[in-house]
């Protein structure tokens, strides 16, 4: 099979880990650094020939224009009964190649530029520099596991890996302690949500009888049909199936309302936030769903929920970013609501109610959401990294601190205008191709959903540039370090050089041909009303922002001033942690925990304490029976002889 | 026990059971008490004599009395300075141990002259087991045979030799 | 009739484990009742069943056995003796807690 080296780029990253992981404590910086990156590279080189295999060669993976799943390696692992096999392979198919191609990206760009970055922290030596590149591999290992599953509890099991890489990435500088709550809290959520991804996978494979996705999506019809009948609180089982999976998606996703860990997250060092909260992990819930869809467009219940939450929470966290200070937890919420976006596209892919024959129009939101995945991977890392050199240049998060760095940083501040560009959606970088498919995916959907998208889409050009132009002018930057804030070494920038060049050109990839749901190629044609409407909502924002804060003015204060609570609502993230702190604290622990901690300690607690003090007391009681002395013993012995001799001896007698 | 020789030999040996086992218990000096031990052996073997088992009563002289007596009395000995009384007995502690043992004995020799004919009972003249005869039962397999006895206990016997060489030596 | 001494020696035998705080003392004790105990056996077998030999098989086993008992005691008295340089019972208290 021409195709079989695809293991490699798996093991490849496992390797380095188990070497890096044990090995690197007895190397040094450098070299770990060296041989990351290198593998890395390496593993990168491979993912690309795999992909560009895949997608331009010729041989069986395309048959009558129709590219096909190819399950190159499969090995059972688990047997529980001749159906339900749980195996381990590798599965290559238009969205996994295209996810191998933005993880390696990214993460290539990210142990590269670490290197730079890691090098110091805050003036100080990085301590755990090699633990740092050993969890880089573990993470991009069990995220490249994740997208080449062939089976949904192979998904799980490294749905399960990625959330503890990312938690011991979050909880790096474990001597911090908002870093440590930050991971904690990552950790608890994603769990939580992950609960509900098993029992949507128990539900599922109970009533399909198989974990496979490519039996699943030969024929989903099939799948659904199996669980015909059987429902619970008025829906169909798979409905509630396909739901909980969702809500496993949406926790790593970070879906409103399990999106409270994303903001969080960003305690971590800022190049893993590139890599984990912007590119790649976050989208494995869009991966997911974009995975399981042939099931999804058959449940339209499941489709709403999920298109819902997808419309909610791209609006609630645009809003949000618009207000916040620190330049990581915008991007995080920005980050929120293109992820939001792309659950949103998948969602209205059945606009029309279509059953099981292909639609013209039908997959063009799954289209346009992996293809945002795409583009949104390149120009959201390039952001963070962007973030990251002005982050090790100030040394503070707070956008008070950085003001006028245009002057002082001007690669930076070009890559970062370039980020911004794409983000907001403006011919012909990236994000404009990929959002416009979007947003034409939702007109199709309905009016009602396209101009609700559309404005997102202005906010989201509104924040970005509100953040641009806080970092970059608003007034003279006041050098009150040594040394004032410049570029980075070419370890940090190469990385944003070549991350801005993919940002300015990936919008020309053609995506239609290359992602789309069933495999054949999909005509995609602009609608150019819905394009200049968006570019015209964007350039409407970016006005705005410009007028905002681009020089520094009272203009900003006073609209603050003028809506207070709904600015510090805004600041505070509407008060969900506050919700979730309340429910949590006050609901749960109170009246849940509270109730079973005292049923524990004096019930069950209470009777082995009983237990135990009885036999105490009575061994207490009895201790003088033995005495050690053998010669009584033998006296107690022989009385109670003579007493039974005597009695039998009476009995018999008489 | 036909012959007067017999039975007055019988009586001897019986009463000096019967005297020198209550003084080997009562005795103050515990070497004494050792010796008197040693007659209780011997009376014991004469019994056996009585009986018609003569290796039995051998090997009660050479063991017990031969043997494990002399055991004692170097163990004596080796602990005990010469002279020595054994301390005086608390009195509460005798009358407990003379009640069980009374009592015991008495209960016991109800039972047994309950059943006079017993008391009765003459020996009856059989053919005494030979030496040979007596070592192919200790060696033989067969229904009759003691050989896996015997080997228990040459085992349990090297066993023992090997545990008190290793108790008793010094460290 | 043969009997009779053998009841008493018991009784003797179990009075002096009772009574003797000597821990040799206590050991001759203990020969004392072994000894009865395989007068008992010997005089069963002769008069009830004078054909066969267990009675007599036993007791030559049990004099074996009680050899090798005494051996055994006699070195771990001797041991106790080294240690605490006594043989009383009551005053090996040293392995109590």
């Amino acid at each position: 099979m021409p195709l079989s080296y695809t293991i490699l780029v798996i093991a490849i990253p496992l390797l380095m880990f188990l070497f890096l992981g044990l090995a690197g404590v007895k190397m040094g910086k450098k070299l770990t650094g060296v041989i990351g990156v290198c593998a890395m590279g390496v593993t990168t080189v491979i993912a690309y020939a795999v992909a560009l295999t895949y997608f331009f060669g010729t041989g069986e993976q395309v048959v009558d224009g129709v590219r096909q799943q190819l399950v190159l390696n499969d090995w059972t692992w688990l047997k529980f009964s001749d159906h339900l096999v749980v195996k381990l392979g590798v599965l290559l198919d238009p969205i996994s190649a295209m996810m191998l191609i933005v993880i390696t990206t990214v993460s290539f760009m990210v142990h590269l530029y670490s290197l730079g970055y890691m090098s110091d922290h805050h003036g100080k030596p990085e301590k755990g520099f090699q633990r740092y590149y050993a969890f880089l591999a573990l993470f991009t290992f069990s995220m490249l596991g994740l997208v080449v599953s062939t089976n949904i509890f192979q998904m799980f099991i490294f749905f399960e890996m990625v959330g503890v890489s990312s938690y011991l990435l979050i909880g790096f500088y474990y001597t911090s302690p908002a870093a440590v709550h930050a991971s904690k809290k990552a950790f608890i959520v994603t769990r939580l949500a992950d609960l509900f991804f098993l029992i949507g996978i128990m539900v599922l494979s109970f009533y399909t009888s198989t974990f496979d996705f490519t039996d699943l999506m030969k024929n989903p019809a099939n799948a659904l049909a199996s669980a015909q009948g059987a429902t619970f609180m008025g829906c169909s089982v798979m409905a509630w199936a396909l739901t909980c999976i969702f809500i496993g998606g949406a926790g790593k996703s970070a879906m409103y309302p399990l999106h409270i860990w994303l903001p969080d997250a960003m305690e971590g060092p800022t190049p893993v936030s590139a890599l984990i909260h912007a590119a790649t992990m976050v989208v494995a819930g869009v991966y997911l769903i974009a995975r399981m869809f042939p099931l999804y467009v058959l449940e339209q219940g499941a489709m709403d929920i999920i298109c819902v939450v997808g419309a909610f929470t791209a609006f609630y966290a645009a809003a949000i970013a618009c207000v916040q200070s620190d330049i990581k937890r915008a991007l995080a919420f920005s980050t929120i609501s293109q992820i939001a976006f792309m659950m949103t596209s998948l969602a209205v892919s059945n606009a029309d109610g279509a059953l099981i024959e292909i639609h013209e129009g039908y997959g063009l939101g799954y289209m346009a959401s992996m293809f945002h995945l795409f583009t949104h991977a390149m120009f959201k890392a390039l952001l963070f990294l962007c973030a990251g050199a002005i982050i090790h240049a100030v040394h503070s998060n707070e956008n008070s601190d950085m003001h006028g760095l245009h002057k002082f940083m001007p690669i930076t501040s070009i890559a970062f205008l370039i980020g911004c560009l794409a983000i907001a959606g403006i011919p012909p970088f990236a994000g404009f191709w990929s959002k416009d498919e979007i947003l034409v995916a939702c007109y199709a959907k309905g009016l009602g959903w396209g101009l609700w998208m559309s404005m997102v889409a202005g906010l989201t050009a509104f924040y970005m540039f509100r953040i641009y132009f806080l970092i970059f002018f608003w007034k003279k930057h006041e050098v009150h370090t040594e040394h004032a804030p410049a570029d980075q070494p070419w370890t940090m920038t190469l990385p944003l050089i070549i991350l801005a060049a993919i940002s300015i050109v990936a919008g020309f990839v053609p995506a239609g041909n290359l992602v789309t749901w069933d495999g054949a190629a999909l005509t995609t044609h602009m609608d150019w009303s819905v394009a200049g409407a968006s570019v015209l909502i964007a350039l409407v924002g970016i006005a705005l922002a410009f007028r905002l804060y681009y020089k520094e003015n009272e203009l900003p204060e006073k609209m603050k001033n003028a809506l207070p609570n709904l600015w510090e609502a805004a600041y505070r993230r509407f008060y969900m942690d506050e919700l979730y702190q309340f429910i949590t604290h006050k609901v749960i622990f109170q009246n849940i925990s509270k109730p079973i901690a005292w049923f524990d300690r004096t019930v069950i607690d209470g009777t082995m304490n009983l237990l135990g003090d009885i036999t105490n007391s009575a061994s207490y009681a009895i201790r003088r029976l033995q005495s050690g002395s053998i010669q009584w013993y033998v006296f107690v012995y022989l009385v109670g002889v003579l007493l039974i001799a005597g009695v039998t001896m009476v009995c018999v007698l008489i | 026990m036909e012959s007067l020789g017999n039975i007055i030999l019988y009586f001897v040996a019986a009463l000096s059971i019967i005297v020198f086992s209550v003084m080997t218990v009562t005795t103050k000096k515990i070497l004494r008490s050792a010796t008197y031990l040693m007659f209780v052996l011997l009376a014991t073997a004469v019994i056996y004599f009585q009986m018609d088992y003569e290796f039995l009563g051998a090997v009660q002289i050479a063991v017990y009395a031969g043997g494990i007596v002399v055991l004692f009395v170097f163990a004596i000995m080796l602990t005990h300075k010469p002279g020595n009384d054994v301390a005086p007995l608390t009195l509460h502690k005798k009358w407990l141990g003379l009640a069980a043992a009374l009592l015991g004995v008495v209960l016991c020799g109800y039972a047994l002259f309950s059943y006079t004919k017993f008391c009765g009972a003459t020996i009856t003249s059989v053919s005494a087991l030979d030496m040979n005869q007596l070592g192919h039962m200790l060696l033989s397999t067969d229904k009759l045979g003691y050989l896996l006895p015997f080997e228990a206990i040459s085992v349990l016997l090297l066993a023992c030799i090997i545990g008190g060489v290793v108790i008793a030596r010094k460290r | 009739m043969y009997l009779v001494p053998s009841l008493v020696m018991f009784g003797c035998g179990v009075f002096g484990f009772i009574t003797r705080k000597n821990m040799i003392a206590m050991l001759i004790s203990l020969e004392l009742m072994l000894n009865s105990v395989d007068i008992n056996f010997v005089v069963f077998n002769r008069f009830l069943y004078p054909e066969q030999h267990e009675g007599m098989f036993f007791t030559l086993f049990a004099i074996a056995i009680a050899a090798a008992e005494t051996a055994v005691a006699i070195a771990l008295i001797i041991n106790v003796y080294r240690v605490v340089k006594n043989v009383d019972i009551n005053q090996l208290t040293k392995l109590k807690f």
